[in-house]
């Protein structure tokens, strides 16, 4: 690539748009596995600490304790941060390409994940900022202790209005990953007539299933069932 | 039937504009949507008053020359079917109806419903097209061309350049009127040499334009006449 | 006045050919230095621009909608002639220009025939190269379909799209040109005047209607493509916007109109359904392969279509000609249906309709072959009227459709005025007193791809180095003439709308000088329009400023011009006695009722110059001579 290509690729609407997909796409990745994980929880406390802390065992030999972990951290933030970059630009280059509103647009086909998108993607970003807040720095947590990971969600969880801003949250991420998903083969162009049938439903079902996994923790917590 | 309109009008691109009510009488089932506002205009004349500019020619669906959103719906929001060929049937005595121009910053109101799609054709000459000069051409049936490539390059050939898709869409973005070239041409062995350079400059006109950025909602074809 | 048609001696096979090597060459370096003006951006003058602007001439294209890719022709369906003979049939150029002449009743040059069919084959060639998806078989080759009773298949088309398809392909044509900067575009641009100096066209005067500025442009030649005139009739198949101002303008500037009362009114357009009606649609005339026409045989019948039992009605077509039926051509049909409404017997609102039923072809071929076959066009009806065509039989009335008049030109497309060239729809070149079917988008590309540019450079090439000044007095008294006229529509402000005058107009074309025309009427006509004339310069009303976007000012220009042609068309129909193709004088018919010739005083193109102000016109006669093509009565029995 030469360097106009590059710069290109941050400024036109199309390269934009390449970002926020590819980066949407690690973050994807990212809930999937954070939802697999945290499904050990199920196994109950001992297993889900020496999940958590086996995490930052990874790459033990070459790497030191927790490095590996970091540098995920490093490319999960970058691509969070590229990722409401991109989303946040092309949002205001399409505001400004409609400067008066109509009355009333009324929508003819798109779905309610398409024109959720941008405040999903807000309450995302509130939510995740809490939820570092709450079960990692434990900051918001009533009953903090680092490295007990488990004994932090089943207390953390117990409260019934945070349990409740998880859930919601976590509705928030299906819609979003539903549209999102689908949209990510249509912006790279990977479409077919014959393939498009299948885009659906594997937007679908990864969005479900990332939503049901994770809005089982906080039921579970505060039915009992993990305690 | 009698309706309520309450029409856009805006005497010049710099004017400001507002919308103005007027009441449409006795309208029949019949009539086009164009023609029940050439009879609202008639008695707007008769009052002194400038009859609504809207854009029209063909009246029969393909120039792509009408359109405007009705109620939040460009082209009044019946499947495949531009203004001009909506007719009064669909609507209801005493139904209030909201008449906008296309909304979109690429496309300037020049007057009231009228509004200036020239980025389309400048999308178009950035390379929407064949670089063949005439009379430079083989015989029509020396390259074949498959059936199914040749009915989908007319699927997208269909395209009347109207801009609802444009209007419609939440981000103001023009992607199905830029794919719809793109497809038309790509889709054919005559498009093939320039492929690759006719997607770059047409995509590099379209963010020259001002147009919004996709993110599939997919209203655009939901209005496309 | 003397007419020189310009047509070269020899065979007709050759004609074109030795015209190409007699005409003069303008070299390549030199061309730049030519302005060249393109009225229009429909198939002929999109085609001219783009091609023009590619052998290197500096061309100013001008149309009046938004965009070029607009312009009416994008509205024609059915498809395109050429005699390719790819259905191995037994087509030939030659076939194709016999059936065109013969199609034309016989009031059409030969050799302008011969050269349109020898160059339809390169045409398809042309729009194949530009991306045109034309329909294909599975083999991938080119598909044809017959059309307009032709014996052979010869027609290209593109889904229902034709004359879109055509018209993108020239439109793109002409977007790489305006790309390249050789093509100055000016749309929403309407010309007003035609400048005229020492005899020669040297530019045109404009109006931005956008903005209401007058324009200047001068050139060292003037090409006109702006359509057809069926707007005279107020309602017909044309746009709203189709016009006739340029061409006008131009006859009024000393230009011969040729053959004006030549109008081609099309048998199966939907009826008017109301005083609001604003324009007519047409339906495709090949639903006449599995519709079957009728009327109730009792007069003033009022039952549905379902209740009148089969012995009750009369299908008129098939009773009157046995052998061609339900596919007579379209003059034919026009007026068979006609007569029937005259008595009393047609259908639907107002009275003025035909059945097209297709519940004998639903019941033999299913629904579904018929859906195959007609679904986009039963589908468009049933938008229009509310019925749906499968249950209930379609309702059918003739329309003006197509004006094969236009202004004289000779066989180099050149007016008789030098430097100004006329193309497509606009002239009145090639199809007599009648066109086929699928050949008026032949007829515009052949002008604008393959004639013009090579006939111009002829015109060009004894005109190098001329100055272009449209500062000069000539120029700003045009200018001044048109700011005048425009003022005097905006200072009426009388009572009546632009539309009325003109719907009025309407109906006494429609009346006096449509389908069926005899002197007595005519006459009438002559002293009605004037009248109708007097009343739009003295009653119209047109709001608003000549300095902004003003679509009354529009219309009432058109509309002046329409109220003027209306009479020379009727003036034209009333000398004509005799019937042929679209035009049918009562007074000239066979026993049976057909069109009957008078080849021994018609057989000429009428030239009618206009002598200015009051003046009134000249009648100047272009003989036409059969040499090929054999005179004699058509009939369809
Ligand atoms: C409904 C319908 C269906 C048809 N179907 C067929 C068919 O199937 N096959 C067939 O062969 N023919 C068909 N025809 C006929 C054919 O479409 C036309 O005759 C042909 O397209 C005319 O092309 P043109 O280039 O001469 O003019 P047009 O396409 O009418 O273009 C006129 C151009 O001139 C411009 N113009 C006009 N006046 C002015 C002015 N004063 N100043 C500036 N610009 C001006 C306009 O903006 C436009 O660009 C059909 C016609 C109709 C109405
Ligand atoms: C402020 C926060 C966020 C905003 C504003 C936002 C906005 C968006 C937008 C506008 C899209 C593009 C949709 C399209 O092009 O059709 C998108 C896609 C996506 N987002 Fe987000 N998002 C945010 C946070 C997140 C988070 C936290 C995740 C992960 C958990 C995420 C995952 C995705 C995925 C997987 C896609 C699909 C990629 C694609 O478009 O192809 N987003 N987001
Ligand atoms: C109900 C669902 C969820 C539960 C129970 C949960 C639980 C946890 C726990 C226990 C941790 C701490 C892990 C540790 O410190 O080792 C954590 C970290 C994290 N979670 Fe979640 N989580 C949930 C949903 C989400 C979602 C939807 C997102 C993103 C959109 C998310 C993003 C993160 C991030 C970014 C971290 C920090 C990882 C790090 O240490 O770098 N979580 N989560
Ligand atoms: S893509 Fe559809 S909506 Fe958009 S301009 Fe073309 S026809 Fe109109
Ligand atoms: S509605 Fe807009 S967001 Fe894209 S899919 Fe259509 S252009
Ligand atoms: S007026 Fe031509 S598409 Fe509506």
């Amino acid at each position: 690539m030469t360097m106009k290509a590059h710069v290109d690729l941050l400024r036109s609407t199309l390269g934009r748009k390449a970002v926020m997909a590819v980066t949407g796409f690690l973050l994807f990745g990212f809930v999937l596995t954070h939802m697999a994980g945290n499904l050990k929880m199920y196994l109950g406390q001992e297993k889900f600490d020496a999940y958590a802390e086996g995490l930052r065992e990874i790459g033990k030999p070459l790497l030191g304790h927790g490095q590996a972990l970091w540098i995920a951290r490093v490319v999960l933030l970058a691509a969070a941060l590229l990722h409401i970059w991109s989303a946040w630009s092309l949002t205001m280059q399409s505001r400004r390409a409609r400067p008066l509103r109509y009355e009333a647009l009324k929508s003819e086909r798109s779905t309610y994940a398409a024109r959720t998108m941008r405040w999903g993607g807000v309450i995302l970003l509130l939510f995740v900022f809490y939820h570092l807040a709450h079960l990692t720095f434990g900051w918001v947590h009533p009953d903090f202790v680092p490295g007990k990971v488990y004994q932090n969600v089943t207390v953390g969880l117990q409260v019934w209005w945070v349990a409740g801003f998880y859930m919601l949250a976590n509705l928030a991420l299906g819609f979003h990953l539903y549209h999102g998903l689908w949209s990510f083969f249509q912006t790279l162009g990977w479409t077919h007539p014959r393939f498009d049938p299948w885009r659906r439903r594997f937007a679908a079902l990864f969005a479900i299933v990332i939503t049901l996994g994770n809005l089982s923790f906080p039921l579970a917590v505060l039915t009992g069932v993990v305690r | 039937m009698n309706l309520k309109l309450r029409v856009w009008r805006q005497s010049s691109a710099k004017a400001a504009g507002s919308l103005v009510e007027y009441p449409a009488h006795d309208v029949s089932p019949d009539m086009s949507f164009l023609e029940m506002l050439d009879v609202v205009n008639e008695g707007l004349q008769e009052r002194g008053e400038e009859p609504i500019a809207f854009d029209h020619d063909c009246r029969e669906g393909i120039c792509g020359s009408c359109g405007f959103v009705i109620n939040g719906r460009a082209h009044g929001g019946q499947k495949r079917t531009t203004v001009c060929q909506l007719h009064m049937r669909h609507f209801h005595d005493g139904d209030e109806l909201v008449l906008e121009p296309w909304r979109s910053r690429a496309f300037p109101v020049v007057r009231d419903l009228i509004v200036d799609r020239g980025a389309f054709d400048r999308i178009i000459q950035a390379g929407g097209f064949v670089s063949v000069n005439t009379g430079t051409a083989p015989d029509g049936n020396a390259i074949a061309v498959p059936k199914v490539d040749a009915d989908l390059a007319m699927d997208a050939a269909q395209c009347i350049g109207c801009g609802a898709c444009v209007a419609q869409c939440p981000n103001g973005a023009a992607q199905l009127f830029t794919a719809a070239k793109v497809a038309h041409l790509g889709l054919l062995p005559q498009g093939q040499p320039e492929r690759a350079s006719r997607v770059e400059s047409m995509v590099a006109q379209l963010e020259e334009e001002m147009f919004g950025s996709c993110t599939n909602f997919g209203e655009c074809e939901a209005v496309c006449p | 006045m003397a007419l020189d048609a310009r047509i070269p001696d020899g065979p007709i096979e050759t004609k074109w050919e030795r015209t190409r090597f007699d005409l003069k060459l303008v070299n390549p370096a030199n061309k730049r230095r030519f302005t060249v003006i393109v009225v229009g951006s429909g198939l002929a003058g999109a085609s001219a621009a783009a091609s023009l602007a590619e052998l290197g001439y500096d061309v100013h294209c001008f149309c009046f909608q938004d965009s070029p890719r607009r312009a009416h022709s994008i509205a024609a369906q059915g498809g395109i002639n050429a005699a390719k003979n790819y259905q191995n049939d037994g087509d030939s150029a030659y076939r194709l220009f016999y059936d065109t002449v013969k199609g034309g009743d016989f009031r059409a040059r030969e050799a302008n025939v011969y050269r349109l069919a020898e160059l339809s084959v390169r045409i398809i060639d042309q729009c194949v190269a530009q991306g045109v998806p034309f329909a294909r078989e599975y083999g991938g080759m080119l598909a044809n379909r017959s059309f307009g009773g032709a014996q052979v298949s010869r027609t290209f088309y593109a889904r229902g799209q034709t004359g879109q398809q055509l018209l993108l392909g020239a439109y793109q044509a002409l977007s790489r040109q305006i790309a390249a900067g050789k093509v100055t575009m000016f749309p929403r641009t309407e010309m007003l005047d035609l400048v005229v100096e020492d005899g020669r066209a040297r530019g045109i005067v404009t109006r931005d209607l956008v903005t209401g500025a007058i324009g200047r442009h001068a050139a060292h030649a003037v090409v006109l493509a702006t359509g057809g005139y069926g707007n005279v009739f107020f309602l017909s198949t044309n746009a709203k916007g189709s016009n006739a101002t340029a061409i006008w303008r131009a006859h009024k500037r000393g230009a011969l109109f040729g053959n004006p009362c030549f109008t081609q009114i099309h048998p199966t357009c939907i009826p008017v359904s109301g005083e609001y009606q604003s324009k007519l649609t047409l339906m495709s005339e090949s639903l006449r392969n599995d519709g079957r026409i009728w009327v109730p045989k009792q007069k003033g019948d009022a039952r549905k279509a379902a209740e009148i039992p089969e012995a009750e009605r009369d299908y008129y077509l098939e009773v009157k000609y046995p052998s061609f039926g339900n596919l007579v051509p379209r003059d034919v049909a026009s007026r068979a249906a006609k007569a029937v409404c005259d008595q009393g017997r047609g259908v639907g609102p107002g009275g003025l309709g035909v059945y097209l039923d297709f519940s004998d072809s639903i019941r033999r071929l299913g629904k579904h072959a018929i859906e195959e076959r007609y679904g986009n066009l039963f589908e468009m009806y049933e938008r229009i009227t509310g019925e749906d065509p499968y249950t209930v039989p379609m309702r059918i009335y003739p329309a003006v459709h197509y004006t094969m008049g236009g202004l004289w030109v000779d066989y180099h497309l050149m007016s008789n005025v030098p430097g100004l060239f006329v193309l497509g729809e606009a002239n009145f070149s090639d199809h007599g007193a009648n066109r086929l079917g699928a050949s008026a988008l032949m007829q515009g590309l052949a002008d604008g791809y393959f004639v013009i540019p090579y006939t111009i450079g002829d015109y060009l090439a004894r005109h190098m180095g001329e100055k272009l000044d449209a500062e000069s007095a000539l120029f700003r008294n045009a200018e001044a003439e048109v700011r005048a006229e425009v003022a005097k529509l905006l200072a009426v402000r009388g009572k009546r709308s632009v539309d009325s005058i003109h719907r009025e107009l309407g109906k006494i074309m429609w009346e006096y000088c449509g389908m069926a025309r005899n002197a007595t009427g005519l006459r009438e006509a002559l002293v009605r329009i004037p009248a109708l004339r007097q009343e739009f310069r003295e009653n119209v009303n047109v709001l608003g400023a000549g300095e902004s976007l003003n679509q009354s000012l529009e219309k009432a220009g058109r509309v002046a011009d329409f109220l003027e042609l209306g009479e020379l068309m009727c003036r034209d129909a009333l000398e004509r006695e005799e019937s042929c193709g679209g035009h049918f004088r009562e007074e000239s018919q066979t026993p049976e009722g057909e069109a009957l010739r008078d080849d021994d005083r018609f057989s000429y193109v009428a030239a009618w110059e206009n002598l200015g102000g009051d003046q009134g016109w000249k009648l100047h006669k272009e003989p036409l001579a059969f040499e090929h093509v054999h005179l004699a009565q058509r009939s369809y029995k």
